[in-house]
């Protein structure tokens, strides 16, 4: 009798807890998925609507692509989308060239102070932007690199590469080391290793990270607004808030436009990887 | 294929940690040798030195008669197969197999045909397309067997490779072990922790013990001759059984004195060879099938004892009997048909034709003759 009352009892603090955890995660996904949904509905408004704000700003009335086409066409806005792709694809190379590299030294090659030396990794990442954009743009200055793009290839590093190296370390360390044994008995070098081991093996882990050196690259808002100032130099993050608002004229339509064509790419390759991003992380935070 | 020698090889760590204290080892050309030992003994050290996976801090070991000591794992000519398998995840089993091969520049026919052949030998032909994933631990374990066999190497080094096995699988695998040895006659150094498979598996056997060799022999030699009180509970399940005792004098013999109540008759044979340590603490060594029930045709050297048994296990073939003498916990092995049933008084057999005598300090084993 006890034990059904138990049981009853149990089953119904079980419902409880999930429907607690449901309005929970609805609170969470209405905070999150307003502002997206907002932009969307904007950017397929044309100015004129948005101006005459009559009826519910959550509905559109007379939907139009007009700003999309608007943007596309722009030479200016392509430009912005080109150098964001190519300083984008340029940080994650180097990124993971760099963490991967590092990763398996600091995983694998133990040497002396190779624990301390990882420790010191991620600490760099725990510096700021804020703190680091004055003394970088006197290197950047230095190099006579400023307003120009392709310093920002110099700079995103700074921030992607301990995070990446520290995700490749929990990832290369979570990898058997009989594995790297067999390879050497059999006939290995460590390059060949890396290469033809651990690379493969991790791919789920450099997936996570060139993920993660992804989004720091094309987000990056600080570094270009404090280091480029021409438009044909300009990024996305920085170009739109320039080139769309004039003085206090605000072109909402084509700003929120221009925001959903930022976005797309981020959200394309975290729909289609997020898999390989939650296993890759999840590998890392579980190295003991 | 080749001997290996180990001189004066000794390991240890940073912080003063000494795994391996100095062994000398010499490994015949195509012999199958087993290195057996509890954990922390040295052994998995000792085989991960010959493979060069772990810098000798002194001492030399050499591959056929060459000093390998600074030669690097993949200059060794040695294959390796480990316990947890490490097969190459991302590759099929034949990649698996061809790539010490495809590292070491084989023309493709040549990889085929020792892959092929490998695979026909361990059953696997069926497995080559397959990923390591999509097979069972038997099957991995063959395939890593497969990934030494193809190299053809001087020496082949197994450090536990059938621990993560179940029993049945362990015995099964244990058997094509042996069976590929006598097919490539390959020089083998196999580590274990289990005396079963040091014992099938073995030409010679080294039992290690806090990083020392205790002794080195057949497996006949070792179960039959320990001579220490280590090997002696080392080799053997179950376990020989010690027993304090005290040797005295008896007239024209000696008697082992366990007890106010209990005094067991050396056997005349022995009693020369055990005249020094009369009126001294010894430990008797009895292994469990000489202590067995009491039959009625009795011959010279079994001495009657009586026991209130504690737990029987029946094993089909024998059921094993723990009683207590004295303070001692003893196991003996006895007949299935037995009746007897916990708390029972039952009536035992030594047969201490077969006894060891060991010094209780040392712990070395009082040798028999001479």
């Amino acid at each position: 009798m006890s034990a059904t009352l138990s049981h009853a009892s149990l089953a119904a603090q079980r419902r409880w807890a999930m429907w607690g955890s449901y309005a929970a995660l609805g609170v969470f996904v209405l905070m999150f998925l307003v502002p997206p949904f907002y932009t969307i509905i904007t950017s397929l408004k044309s100015s004129a609507e948005i101006s005459a704000q009559i009826g519910s700003p959550w509905l559109v009335h007379h939907p139009t692509l007009d700003n999309f086409v608007s943007l596309i066409t722009s030479a200016t806005f392509r430009t912005f989308f080109l150098n964001t792709i190519m300083i984008t694809a340029a940080v994650v190379v180097v990124t993971m060239v760099i963490s991967i590299l590092a990763a398996f030294s600091l995983a694998r090659l133990k040497f002396r102070g190779s624990e301390t030396l990882a420790t010191g990794v991620f600490l760099t990442y725990l510096i700021p932007a804020s703190l680091l954009f004055i003394p970088l743009f006197q290197i950047i200055g230095a190099l006579g690199l400023i307003n120009n793009v392709w310093s920002l290839a110099l700079i995103y590093p700074t921030l992607s590469v301990p995070f990446c190296t520290w995700i490749m370390i929990g990832y290369f360390g979570s990898i058997p080391k009989e594995l790297d044994e067999a390879a050497l008995i059999d006939g290995a070098g460590y390059l060949t290793i890396l290469v033809r081991i651990f690379i493969p093996v991790a791919m789920p882990g450099i997936i996570a990270a060139m993920i993660f050196a992804f989004t720091v690259s094309w987000g990056q808002f600080l570094y270009p607004m404090a280091y480029l100032y021409t438009t044909n130099q300009m990024v996305l993050t920085v170009g739109i808030i320039s080139d769309l608002i004039r003085g206090d004229v605000f072109q909402w339509g084509k700003i929120m436009a221009a925001c959903v064509l930022a976005a797309a790419p981020p959200v394309l390759i975290y729909a289609f990887l997020m898999d390989y991003y939650i296993s890759g992380l999840t590998a890392g935070a579980t190295k003991g | 294929m080749a001997n290996v020698s180990l001189r004066r090889v000794e390991k240890f760590y940073d912080g003063g940690v000494v795994a391996v204290r100095g062994i000398d080892l010499e490994i015949e050309d195509e012999e199958f040798v087993v290195l057996v030992g509890p954990s922390g003994c040295g052994k998995s050290t000792t085989l991960r030195m010959v493979a060069g996976l772990e810098d000798i801090s002194r001492g030399e070991i050499s591959i056929g008669n060459e000093v390998v000591n600074d030669v690097p794992p993949r200059d060794r000519d040695i294959a390796m197969v480990f316990q947890n398998y490490a097969l190459y995840p991302h590759m099929s089993v034949f990649d698996n197999m061809a790539f010490g091969l495809k590292l070491r520049k084989f023309s493709r026919d040549e990889i085929k045909r020792r892959v092929d052949k490998a695979a026909k030998m361990l059953d696997i032909v069926q497995l080559l397309d397959r990923k390591p994933k999509a097979l069972s631990g038997g099957q991995r374990q063959r395939v890593a067997m497969g990934r030494a066999i193809v190299r053809d190497p001087k020496v082949f080094l197994f450090d536990e490779p059938l621990s993560n096995l179940d029993a049945k699988l362990r015995v099964q695998m244990r058997t094509e072990i042996k069976a590929v040895h006598q097919a490539v006659r390959t020089t083998t150094i196999y580590v274990t922790h289990d005396q079963v498979e040091a014992m099938t598996l073995a030409d010679r056997v080294v039992v290690m013990h806090d990083g020392r060799i205790e002794q080195v022999g057949p497996p006949q030699e070792l179960y039959h001759r320990p001579l220490t009180r280590f090997v002696a509970g080392f080799i053997g399940s179950p376990g020989m059984n010690f027993i304090p005792a005290r040797l005295a004098n008896g007239g024209d013999t000696l008697n082992l004195v366990v007890s106010d109540n209990l005094s067991l008759p050396v056997p005349p044979s022995r009693t020369a060879a055990y005249a020094a340590f009369k009126d001294r603490q010894v430990l008797l060594g009895l292994r469990p099938e000489h202590l067995t029930e009491a039959r009625a045709n009795t011959r010279p050297g079994m001495a009657p004892l009586a026991a209130i048994v504690d737990v029987t296990e029946p094993m089909g073939m024998e059921t094993l009997v723990h009683f207590h003498l004295g303070g001692t916990k003893l196991c003996a092995r006895c007949d299935p048909t037995i009746t007897s049933g916990p708390g029972d008084l039952m009536q035992m057999s030594a047969d201490l034709n077969h006894m060891h005598l060991i010094e209780p300090e040392s712990g070395r084993v009082i040798a028999a003759s001479g």
